[in-house]
């Protein structure tokens, strides 16, 4: 009887997204993430959509197994469905989601059976702006800015340096378009090949992909072992 | 959550090595990133080596082991070459690196592709994969990028190409590799050796053709966003 069970249980990913990067800036929310969906170590799909927008106010980003994000996504769809049948002129917020999510995330965790993401959920309601993270053992936060696996140890620290309250939607991009530069280079599983959104009072835009120049003209990368044979 | 960050794993070069012969010599290839678990240690590593003047190696597998035994090599040789009075045959040296690789297969893990040119027998290639195995082939393939390329060079592969033909091949097949396979990355690095010499180059990423579902490089998004895209009614 126990059998049936244990095969309905989450082990170990298959199909995973790597890092995502959000910060709140002068307008709202501005989150990147790249669109590769790996494959153990091969790079198998290249035109995942990791960003989402979720009913009026939000904007979810997943990093983590992809078919645990669609399975998320299909749950907030009925939220979001639910909340729409009241037609009460109220609409559910980001910090709603977030309770939300942080509670499926969490008691799937106590059976488990966790949902296999780190999730980066952002957005603003009557000007208020609202970013926070919850990952797959339901550790919830929020912060003005927050990054998703290898992202914690490479773009959090160029934000803890370069954040600050005002940024303009160009520098907030040009800030991500740094961190997601350095995920590049350092990340196995990153995959050129960026989007960037923007979430605001008004309105939330997924801008379409693009890729990103890298920098690999220095003399030392050139001739590396020029002094030393044999070495690295 | 299992594969972070984890400072002690070894450095494992994941790797795409490659050696192809042509009519006068041979081009070996290889990408440039060297990994500890999902970090990048090192995003522009050189893994070809030179053993001796007409012989260098591709190394691939674990950083460390290979290192050390190109290094062995390179000493065994130097040796050999004042005692023979000439420089060594490639042979000589593939069998080296097949003789330590032997001798210490249970505690090496490290795929090498030895390849070079001599007066007797012209550009030859020598395949020494795990285990100690030697054996001699038109063209080599190894590392973890490796298998996404058995496809392309059973397609691709012709007998009598020119040098640039051969170096055009194995440019190709690095980056094909770097664009699939996590552990490989960086630049591609080329070495060519034939009766004139050595020629060593370099090529990062703007300078290799883009595959599928790769987009051309931007300098930023607002760049793209600033520049206004063409209204229906505009000549």
């Amino acid at each position: 009887m126990a059998t049936v069970a244990e095969s309905e249980r989450t082990l170990y990913p298959y199909v995973t997204g790597s890092s995502v990067v959000a910060l709140k800036y002068k307008d709202g929310i501005l989150m990147a993430a790249d669109m590769g969906g790996s494959y153990g170590s091969t790079l198998r799909y290249k035109s995942i959509e990791r960003l989402k927008p979720v009913g009026k106010h939000t904007l979810l980003g997943a990093s983590g197994e992809i078919s645990d994000f669609q399975e998320i996504l299909r749950y907030l769809d009925e939220l979001i469905l639910y909340d729409n049948m009241w037609d009460d002129g109220n609409s559910l917020g980001p910090k709603e989601v977030h309770s939300y999510l942080t509670r499926v995330m969490y008691n799937r965790r106590n059976k488990f059976n966790p949902l296999w993401n780190s999730l980066v959920l952002g957005g603003v309601k009557n000007g208020q702006k609202y970013l926070g993270m919850v990952n797959m053992i339901g550790i919830n936060f929020e912060d003005n800015h927050v990054a998703t696996g290898l992202g914690n140890h490479l773009a959090r620290p160029i934000l803890r340096d370069e954040w600050n309250e005002n940024l303009t939607f160009e520098e907030g991009v040009k800030l991500l378009e740094k961190c997601m530069r350095v995920l590049l280079y350092r990340d196995r599983s990153a995959v050129n090949k960026i989007q960037i959104s923007k979430i605001t009072e008004e309105d939330c835009t997924v801008f379409p992909p693009f890729s990103l120049k890298t920098y690999w003209d220095f003399s030392a990368f050139k001739n590396p072992t020029a002094g030393a044979p044999g070495s690295w | 959550m299992d594969n972070c960050l984890d400072f002690n794993a070894p450095h494992s070069m994941g790797t795409t090595i490659v050696g192809v012969t042509y009519n006068g010599g041979v081009v070996l290839g290889a990408d440039s990133r060297t990994s500890t678990g999902v970090y990048v240690a090192n995003r522009a590593s050189d893994k070809i080596t030179q053993l001796t003047d007409n012989v260098y190696v591709c190394r691939s597998g674990s950083a460390a082991d290979s290192q050390i035994v190109s290094d062995y090599v390179r000493y065994f040789l130097h040796q050999h070459t004042i005692q023979l009075g000439q420089p060594a045959t490639v042979k000589v040296t593939a069998n080296l690196v097949r003789l330590l690789s032997y001798n210490n297969k249970n505690f090496l893990e490290t795929g090498l592709i030895v390849g070079g040119w001599d007066k007797y027998e012209g550009g030859q290639i020598y395949g020494v994969p795990l285990g100690g195995t030697i054996v001699q082939q038109p063209f080599a393939i190894g590392g973890s990028g490796s298998s996404y390329l058995y496809g392309f060079f059973d397609q691709a592969w012709k007998e009598g190409m020119t040098k640039d033909e051969a170096e055009e091949l194995v440019r190709k097949a690095v980056s094909l590799a770097i664009a699939r396979d996590g552990a490989s990355g960086g630049v591609v690095r080329t070495v060519i050796i034939n009766s004139e010499g050595v020629t060593r180059n370099f090529y990062p990423g703007d300078q290799l053709p883009l595959w599928h579902e790769e987009l051309e490089p931007h300098f930023s998004l607002l760049d793209i966003l600033s520049s206004p895209t063409p209204s229906p009614m505009d000549i």
